[in-house]
């Protein structure tokens, strides 16, 4: 009797193959591969090294965005003000740089800033369990107004001694690769390990799943719902340097519209708005589709102001896919 | 020496006196059948065994020691374990993780600690092994049968090595067949030593596995009695009032 016990408990209903088959990432990966060679046989610029590095480059903002903006859904919470945020910490650094400080000062007042931001959600959150949606609602519009009042309306291009050393993280690449798309990659790899391998990760899921239970086990529930809010601006501050460096200027109207892509591209990669579900290479790869599909059909010489409709449609397609892998395992 | 006794627990919120000197004594081994209608004050006592909320007055005493639970917490670490009605398992998480959902088993790498996996699938495997019960450490608790769920939930249990399970309605909600399953693990635990307190409506599923019933009838025990000695008609009075003590 045992022994047939042992032989039972060693198996697993799903195997890594059929796991893999159910998973949303994955055929988002295969529509992403299947987009880009009818693109290929499309457009004959599609494939050059420039397109690739432009897309890349373009999508990184929102990947990595769309990173913490996965971990806040898959705790059942959302953070609106990820965009809002990004135009703050970018105007706060800026303004820090042009003041003549360091490169150094500058990136810390730009992530302090969005700390800051994700504090203050965090602790409204979890602490006096105000509803995620409104709390971060209230900083999608405190934050924006912040950038505007600092920045006094004027736009910031100028940022004092270190500005080459400043726009070359931003702007410049490494192993001909855009550096936002190499730390958008090194914090897609940080984000699976934390997620997968942690026990951060696996209260993090916990919390989305089953908030009570999770809470009756001994997870630190508030702490956890206050860490992804912080991860979530952590990620805006970073964004917003990038962003920054790259366009070689701080106007308080970056980031506007940026919280709604992120959503999408966490949703589009698997990511459940009811909580327990999602993960890192599904942000990654959800943003990439989006921003494939814009580029895509701009080479197609499609008019540009059909982007919101294809990236709608996809959306919805997203959310019905999981709704019928979800009727499927029960 | 007794395991686990209350003595003369008391408890009132406000006006409302929802427990008047209640005494209730196991063994280790034993299994004890607590029954009553809803609003006897079954909910309140557990939640006082499992350190959810402290007693008006009286004593409790674990293993010859006069105990006092500041929290849940607290109540595990002497030695007390609860399996809730809800069972409060993550349905999104694996069997195992659920087992070890708030310490999970971690292995370190210079400042980073991360999950042992292998090690965490073969310690609820070894459990579930011990429990008789076929659940897969690897799946889903969201496609398992009730029985299996509740396996995960009483294997969570045996982590702490606890002197005394609570078990708060673990038949109400699922199949004959499962309730069937579910009193076996309750039958392995009393076979490992453990102290069980089954609450419970049911009374075919008190007289199949309790040795002793406790009856509550409006915050006070109103009989104490080996199963052996009485019947389901007496609880049944006991329980409705019918019968006054016994």
């Amino acid at each position: 009797m045992s022994v047939a016990i042992e032989q039972v408990t060693s198996q697993r209903e799903r195997g890594p193959l059929r796991a893999m088959f159910i998973s949303q990432p994955f055929w988002v990966t295969v529509a992403l591969i299947v987009i880009c060679l009818v693109m290929g046989g499309v457009s004959n610029v599609f494939f050059t090294e420039d397109n690739f590095f432009n897309v890349t480059r373009n999508y990184a903002f929102i990947g990595i965005l769309a990173l913490g903006m996965t971990a806040v859904i898959i705790t059942k919470g959302i953070d609106l003000s990820v965009g809002s945020v990004v135009g703050v910490s970018g105007i706060a650094a800026a303004m820090v740089l042009n003041a003549g400080h360091s490169v150094w000062v500058g990136i810390a007042a730009g992530l302090l800033t969005s700390l800051a931001c994700g504090l203050v959600n965090g602790l409204l959150i979890a602490y006096l369990n105000l509803s995620s949606f409104i709390v971060t609602l209230g900083m999608y519009a405190v934050a924006r107004s912040l950038a505007q009042v600092l920045s006094e309306n004027h736009m910031i291009y100028q940022f004092g001694p270190d500005e080459k050393l400043f726009t070359q993280i931003g702007g410049g690449t490494t192993f001909g690769l855009a550096n936002p798309f190499i730390i958008l990659l090194v914090l897609t790899v940080v984000f699976m390990i934390a997620f997968r391998y942690t026990a951060w990760g696996r209260w993090v899921y916990a919390v989305g799943g089953n908030e009570h239970a999770a809470r009756l086990t001994g997870v630190p529930v508030n702490r956890v719902k206050l860490s992804v809010y912080l991860l979530s601006g952590l990620m805006s501050g970073i964004t917003a340097i990038l962003l920054v460096g790259w366009q070689g200027a701080a106007i308080n109207a970056m980031g506007t519209g940026y919280e709604l892509r992120a959503i999408a591209s966490s949703v589009i990669g698997g990511t459940d708005l009811m909580g327990g579900s999602g993960g890192a290479y599904g942000a990654f790869i959800g943003a990439a589709l989006i921003e494939v599909i814009r580029n895509s059909l701009l080479l197609a010489g499609v008019d540009a102001n059909w982007e919101g409709t294809f990236v709608g449609l996809f959306i919805v397609l997203a959310v019905l896919l999981s709704k019928f892998r979800g009727m499927r395992s029960g | 020496m007794r395991l686990f006794e209350l003595r003369d627990i008391s408890r009132n919120f406000g006006a409302i006196q929802a427990l008047t000197k209640v005494n209730l004594k196991i063994d280790a081994g034993e299994v004890l059948g607590l029954m009553g209608d809803n609003g006897a004050g079954k909910s309140t006592l557990i939640k006082i065994m499992a350190g959810n909320f402290p007693p008006s007055g009286g004593e409790i005493w674990l293993k010859g020691e006069k105990v006092e639970f500041q929290n849940p917490k607290d109540a595990r670490k002497k030695g007390v374990e609860v399996v809730y009605q809800d069972l409060a398992l993550c349905d999104n998480l694996t069997a195992a993780e659920n087992v070890f959902l708030g310490r999970e088993a971690k292995i370190r790498f210079g400042p980073f600690s991360f999950i042992h996996y292998a090690a965490m699938f073969r310690e609820a495997a070894r459990h579930f092994a011990e429990l008789k019960s076929e659940t897969r450490p690897r799946d889903l608790v969201r496609q398992m049968s009730g029985g299996q769920r509740q396996a995960v939930a009483i294997a969570r249990t045996r982590l702490s090595n606890p002197d005394i399970v609570l078990m708060d309605e673990p038949t109400a909600a699922i199949s004959v067949r499962q309730v069937a399953e579910v009193l076996d693990l309750i039958r392995r635990l009393r076979d490992q030593g453990i102290a069980v307190i089954l609450i419970s409506h049911r009374m075919p599923d008190v007289f199949a596995v309790c040795d002793h019933v406790s009856v509550m009838r409006r915050g006070k025990v109103v009989a104490d009695k080996p199963i052996g000695q009485t019947s389901p008609e007496e609880v049944t009075g006991l329980i409705t009032g019918a019968i006054e003590t016994a």
